[in-house]
């Protein structure tokens, strides 16, 4: 499937270090991965993980401390030329978790949305801004009329469409996702999930899916990641993720979600992911493809025992 | 049911609140018998009132709000009828205990965890002292906390959320009490602490014996703990039954949309089925089925006149004119039967 051309984002051993009293407190080492044109890529983890650190260094809220993030092949991260920063704040977009609290209170719609659009003056006159901010809207399945409301006027299933909205009006092709459907119910879930499927259908969006919920990346997602305490620690396509699951954290994680399924839940057997049981005294572990785009943070041994585990 | 006896029957409750001059009737009319010893998950969305619903067995409704009709039997008395704090006393946190969301706000930040318990071991249960220190040791202990002892001396800030709220299901464990409303235990959390505290609440339950009723908008998470399961809409109790009867054989629409806009229902690539429109405004009278505007197989009569309970099975109930004899048959929508048919029992 990739033949190494098709990538839009690539992280190369990323760090973020972020101080603390008395030193520093690394929230994310050692991140490698790539997202490819059009997909939808998962970034699972628990709280405190690292998981948003890494969406939020993409977008540069949080400052690498090493390594290279490249979209579209060219170094985003450290010091860039303004051209190349003003084309990653308009291609890289992100939704947020808390639609309660990501949007200006004081602001109305009509300028939440076109906040972007006016910091890189992208529009010629009023006329095309308003018309903008309409094409906008209806995408998201809002009406142009909401622009002249405050977000408390909407339920948090709009205000969600409204975020959505902000970032499509800069034509994105990266859009983070962090954790946008956590804060809404079942069936507005729903909703936001289609309505994002369909977007990404007809502007050709790439998604970074950043969530802790593992039932609702299966669904949406080409490939995951799962990252624990700041290293990533397994990634594969989705279905081969939840069929062969590698890692005891992987494992542990699958089997804590809760199914929809009585019969199932009562036959689950929970896996305790103990950190301690393993011995990386001499033998290190390393980010290291066990099979063609199944990758795993192992040592030579665990490695091996993988690669058995993968050809039975 | 299986011959267990209702340790708290609910019949017919109207809960309203009084919001600038204005009346929202949050609760409208809910029936629902708790059965000794069992654990009974109330699923709805959010503002479907399965909260309030719960408020009113500890008499913690908001001051705005008031329990306007309706019964709530417990132990011989008529909780809704209660109207003084001494009242409420006899049975909040000593009969019934409630864990809440958020294990941080539930607890007071500037005393310690020990004294927290102690105090409530002190007040319920008329020891002091020592022997009250001892027995909040002995319930850190019995919530999984290492280390009780020095624990006991920490403040909350130096704990963890799951082991926050494992405190906080020791104190509502202080005074054995009979019935546990936890109320979106785990929300907070993350699912590995989740599943854990999960597992906690049922060895306490089968230690200590208590009926626990779990207020989740989760369908994993009851799927995972409950016996049976009330499925809360607009107000109103509209379908209970087993968690069998409601996850592979469920009948109120309601409840159809519900599952069948779970992701883990879905079909990838293709859409996820979506429940169009918003549930409607409590502070308007609500005619006929409070789900037909936003149910597209709507029947006439769902616009006209309220359904009442039908009886499924025994212990089964819904509230759908669907089950009315006179009603054309309907098929449940497509994840729905693929559910039934993963039940091992088959077509029912």
């Amino acid at each position: 499937m990739s033949d190494g051309t098709d990538k839009l984002l690539e992280i190369r051993n990323l760090r973020v270090d972020f101080p603390v009293r008395g030193g520093l407190f690394t929230a994310v080492r050692d991140v490698n991965f790539s997202i490819r044109k059009g997909e939808t890529f998962g970034l699972v983890g628990e709280s405190g993980s690292g998981k948003t650190t890494i969406g939020r260094a993409i977008v540069r809220i949080a400052q690498a401390s090493s390594g290279e993030i490249l979209f579209r092949g060219r170094r985003i991260n450290g010091r860039i030329t303004r051209e190349l920063d003003s084309e990653v704040v308009q291609k890289i977009q992100m939704i947020f978790q808390d639609p309660m609290a990501s949007l200006n209170e004081r602001a109305k719609v009509d300028y939440i949305v076109s906040e972007g659009i006016i910091n890189l003056g992208k529009f010629k006159n009023e006329a095309e801004r308003l018309a903008l901010v309409e094409k906008a809207l209806l995408e998201v399945g809002l009406l142009p009329e909401f622009a002249s409301r405050f977000p408390h006027e909407f339920s948090g299933g709009q205000r969600q469409r409204i975020g959505i909205a902000r970032s499509l009006i800069m034509e994105p092709e990266l859009v983070i996702c962090d954790e946008p459907i956590s804060a809404l119910d079942v069936s507005i879930r729903a909703q936001v999930l289609n309505l994002m499927s369909e977007l990404q259908k007809s502007k050709g969006l790439t998604y970074l899916f950043i969530a802790h919920d593992l039932s609702v990346v299966r669904f949406i997602t080409d490939r995951i990641a799962v990252i624990n305490k700041g290293e990533l620690v397994e990634l594969a396509e989705t279905e081969e993720l939840f069929a062969h699951p590698l890692h005891p954290y992987t494992r542990a994680l699958l089997s804590a979600i809760p199914v929809p399924d009585p019969i199932l839940e009562r036959k689950k057997v929970l896996i305790v992911y103990d950190p301690a049981s393993r011995d990386y005294r001499t033998d290190k572990p390393a980010w290291t493809e066990i099979a063609a785009g199944h990758f795993a943070r192992a040592n030579e041994a665990e490695a091996a025992e993988y690669r058995r585990l993968l050809a039975r | 049911m299986d011959g267990r006896k209702p340790i708290l029957s609910v019949r017919d409750l109207v809960v309203k609140f009084d919001l600038r001059g204005r009346t929202l009737t949050a609760i409208r009319g809910a029936s629902l018998d708790l059965l000794e010893g069992e654990t009974l998950a109330i699923v709805g969305e959010s503002g479907s009132g399965k909260s309030v619903f719960t408020k009113t067995f500890i008499g913690m409704l908001d001051q705005n709000g008031r329990v306007d009709s309706g019964s709530i039997e417990f132990e011989g008395a008529d909780l809704a009828g209660y109207a003084t704090e001494a009242e409420w006393l006899r049975v909040r946190g000593r009969k019934i205990s409630m864990v809440f969301q958020d294990p941080m706000t539930a607890l007071n930040p500037l005393r310690s965890i020990g004294r927290q318990i102690q105090e409530v071991v002190e007040m319920h249960r008329g020891m002091s002292g020592r022997q009250a220190e001892l027995a909040a040791i002995e319930l850190l202990d019995h919530v999984g906390i290492p280390d009780p002892v020095r624990r006991f001396r920490q403040f909350p800030h130096e704990f963890s959320g799951g082991m926050r709220q494992r405190v906080v299901i020791a104190i509502a464990m202080a005074c054995k009490p009979r019935i546990l409303i936890c109320d979106e235990p785990t929300t907070a959390l993350d699912v590995t602490i989740q599943a854990q505290i999960l597992r906690l609440i049922k060895a306490l339950q089968s230690d200590f014996g208590f009926t626990t009723i779990y207020i989740t908008h989760d369908l994993g998470v009851v799927a995972n703990v409950a016996d049976r399961v009330a499925v809360m809409y607009a107000g109103q109790i509209v379908e209970t039954g087993s968690a069998e009867d409601v996850f592979y054989d469920p009948r109120h629409p309601y409840t159809w949309a519900l599952l069948s806009s779970l992701p883990q229902l879905g079909v990838k690539g293709k859409p996820l089925f979506s429940i169009s429109g918003t549930p409607p405004n409590l502070f308007n009278e609500i005619k006929g089925d409070a789900f037909a505007p936003r149910n597209p197989r709507a029947l006439r009569i769902d616009f006209e006149l309220q359904p009442p309970m039908f009886q499924v099975s025994p212990g089964h109930q819904a509230a759908t004119w669907l089950l009315d004899p006179r009603a054309p048959a309907l098929e449940p929508p497509a994840a729905i039967q693929a559910m039934r048919a993963r039940y091992p029992g088959g077509e029912r």
